[in-house]
């Protein structure tokens, strides 16, 4: 369980006014950079509090996304666990699939108002790069979604998705040809056309003000699950379960309980073949804060300060970093952050599939693995809810190949 | 005085310009770099600027990029740089040496650990591309306990509020970044540089060098009229690649800089 937290915090207030949450956080950039990240948290602190710019994305989230998405109580596979009563909060139900998109609306009304008209992104799994074609789509405005090439093989589906919905996208080459080497592309694209450009970051990693505008974007999942809970239940739940790759569907769910004492809060981690084994990407469970992509938090690195290479059969957790929220959450024991390898995913992601007719994505998977444990640890009178943060039909190749089957 | 600023008095009263190489250390391996370092101050370099090579180098286009992976695949380390400018320093006490690289190394290292083994090792400057004034104090401070200067970028896109908060904390010179872009890259407007150029003399009187997108002695000698000298990156580590590629001696890559060493030498007179 987490550790005594010092009561005084008010998590609200968080980051200060220069993007740190204690010692991490902030805006570590080039200078080019410097003034168009003043420019957007300008404009972000401005249209936050606006009545009409909170309508028109709330107004969004209802009639484009789908929301509010329903808080599912699990109930055959709570039983068959033996323990905790286990609900789902379905962000899988979502337009595109998964929790990303409620990140994306937001970004891109802000794109909207600043008046730029192109958007670069990037993407490990596809499905930020998806979210993001589809809201440029709508919005009219070009979109260049940056994917590692080793992730744009194995995430064909989406890559093509992306291009069917008028988006480009530009294979990576360089370093590792992941998530991280994408991000690196996408920010020396922006540094160059600064001007018209709005980088949507999809996760709550970069410089500040990034990991605030999509931690507050994305807190909309937390806002409703406390709500859904109250009704349903009666009482707040007792522990709230996401998986955490850059973490913006677990800071999502957790952020409007951080104040709530006596909810538990659980990061699962990517441990890829295992954390003992280094081939992993659990940068909170077994790596040291440095600085990446623009903020100081922990990361995947050696003895020199290089960051080293990371594994997870999930494209979307294979990153080396982590949002510097859950690094502060971590280290003042707010949130408690553990690991669950490729094969207990796996398990997850079958199970759920078989016992409740729901396919979860691999991601997402990680986080069900570890609340399985948790939830037979605890009684029946006890509640958890999991972040089902999206659907499983892109992992589909991922899961056939290695059941030995070859989809044509 | 430091050694930067004994350099930038010893040129403005010669009415000369700073000619500043930058090359990735440890490329095409760490025996080359030491006798590439020489090589250059002999083809008329006033300050060597030496990349540190990071596994993420956001700020770098495709040619430093590929310098970084080069010497990354030897294993070169932050450590490892050090001994190297201890080595140069054994036989050339005038040349200042610049380390510019990205904050992760040197966080690893930890700042005053570094600050005091790059002071011992005979280093002059630090230029962190991703540390911002904003983020910069408590390195600022374990540079200062060493003597060290801090180098900072200023960019096109920077506003005078910050050109003036710059200028307050910065040592030895300011860079002065030509272009929106990445290092390497192809659209430097002379007429752009020199409107930056008049909106940062105008809150300093550090030395200003100016850089990314300097290729060769005809882009060098039309910026180098209104600043106090041009960095050669991209250009230079290109040559250094191609010298390794064909076979031949890659110390045969600084006639570059002696070439436009004699440019700037003819515009100065």
């Amino acid at each position: 369980m987490a550790k005594a937290v010092d009561k005084a915090i008010d998590y609200a207030s968080f980051p200060d006014k220069r993007g740190h949450f204690g010692p991490y956080g902030g805006r570590f950039v080039s200078e080019t950079l410097m003034c168009a990240l003043d420019e957007l948290e300008a404009a972000y602190q401005r249209l936050k509090n606006d009545k009409d710019f909170q309508a028109e994305f709330d107004q969004d989230l209802a009639q484009y996304v789908g929301r509010p998405s329903p808080l599912y109580l699990a109930e055959r596979w709570s039983r068959e666990t033996g323990g905790a009563q286990i609900y789902l909060k379905r962000e899988d139900l979502n337009h595109t699939g998964a929790h990303k998109v409620n990140n994306t609306i937001g970004q891109a009304l802000l794109a909207k108002h600043m008046g730029k008209k192109r958007i670069i992104a990037e993407t490990g799994a596809g499905q930020h790069g998806v979210a993001s074609a589809t809201v440029a789509a709508r919005l009219g405005m070009s979109c260049h979604v940056f994917m590692g090439e080793e992730d744009v093989h194995r995430q064909a589906l989406n890559v093509y998705r992306m291009k069917l919905l008028g988006a480009e996208v530009i294979p990576v080459k360089s370093g590792s040809r992941t998530l991280k080497d994408a991000m690196n592309e996408a920010m020396r694209d922006w540094v160059t056309n600064v001007d018209d450009t709005f980088y949507i970051i999809g996760t709550v990693a970069g410089p500040h003000p990034y990991p605030q505008l999509v931690r507050d974007f994305q807190s909309i999942i937390g806002r409703e699950a406390r709500a859904q809970c109250l009704e349903q239940t009666g009482r707040l739940p007792d522990a709230l379960v996401a998986c955490v790759g850059g973490g913006s569907n677990a800071i999502g769910l957790f952020h409007p309980f951080l104040n709530d004492e006596s909810v538990a809060m659980y990061g699962v981690e990517a441990g890829g073949y295992g954390v003992e084994t280094g081939q992993h990407a659990a940068p909170l469970s077994a790596g040291t804060p440095g600085v990446l992509h623009g903020n100081r938090t922990y990361l995947m690195q050696d003895d020199n300060g290089q960051i080293i290479h990371t594994h997870s059969v999930s494209a979307g957790l294979d990153y080396p970093g982590v949002g510097p929220e859950h690094a502060w959450l971590k280290d003042i024991g707010r949130a408690e952050y553990v690991s669950v390898n490729d094969d207990e995913a796996l398990t997850a992601f079958r199970e759920l599939t078989l016992v409740e007719g729901i396919m979860p994505a691999l991601e997402s998977s990680h986080a069900l693995a570890y609340a399985k444990k948790l939830a037979r640890s605890l009684d029946k009178d006890k509640t958890i809810i999991i972040n089902l943060s999206g659907r499983g039909d892109k992992d589909i190749h991922t899961v056939a190949q290695i059941d030995g089957i070859q989809l044509t | 005085m430091s050694r930067l600023t004994a350099k930038f008095d010893a040129l403005r009263a010669a009415k000369r310009k700073a000619l500043v190489p930058y090359i990735v250390a440890g490329d095409p391996d760490m025996e080359r770099t030491l006798p590439l370092m020489h090589k250059l101050v002999e083809q008329g370099a006033d300050i060597l600027e030496l990349g540190v090579p990071f596994s993420d180098p956001m700020a770098e286009g495709p040619t430093i990029q590929l310098a970084h992976e080069r010497a990354l695949v030897h294993a070169v380390s932050l450590s490892g740089i050090l001994e190297l400018v201890t080595e140069f320093r054994r036989h050339d006490q005038d040349t200042p040496v610049v380390l510019m690289g990205y904050a992760n190394p040197v966080e690893r290292m930890g700042y005053d650990g570094f600050a005091e083994r790059a002071g011992r090792a005979g280093v002059d400057g630090v230029l962190i591309v991703d540390m911002p004034p904003e983020e910069a104090e408590p390195l600022n401070e374990a540079l200062a306990r060493h003597e060290l200067d801090n180098i900072f970028l200023l960019a096109p896109t920077t506003t005078d509020e910050r050109i003036a908060k710059v200028a307050g904390l910065a040592g030895g010179y300011i860079y002065c970044v030509s272009l929106k872009g990445v290092t390497g890259a192809g659209n430097i407007d002379v007429d752009q540089v020199q409107k930056l150029m008049q909106r940062i003399q105008a809150h300093t009187d550090l030395p200003v060098t100016v850089g990314f997108g300097i290729k060769n002695a005809e882009t060098a000698t039309r910026v180098a009229v209104c600043c106090d000298g041009v960095v050669v990156g991209s250009a230079l580590v290109e040559a250094v690649a191609s010298a390794e590629k064909n076979g031949t001696d890659v110390l045969e890559a600084t006639t570059l800089i002696r070439d436009i060493r004699h440019a700037l030498d003819a515009i100065s007179r």
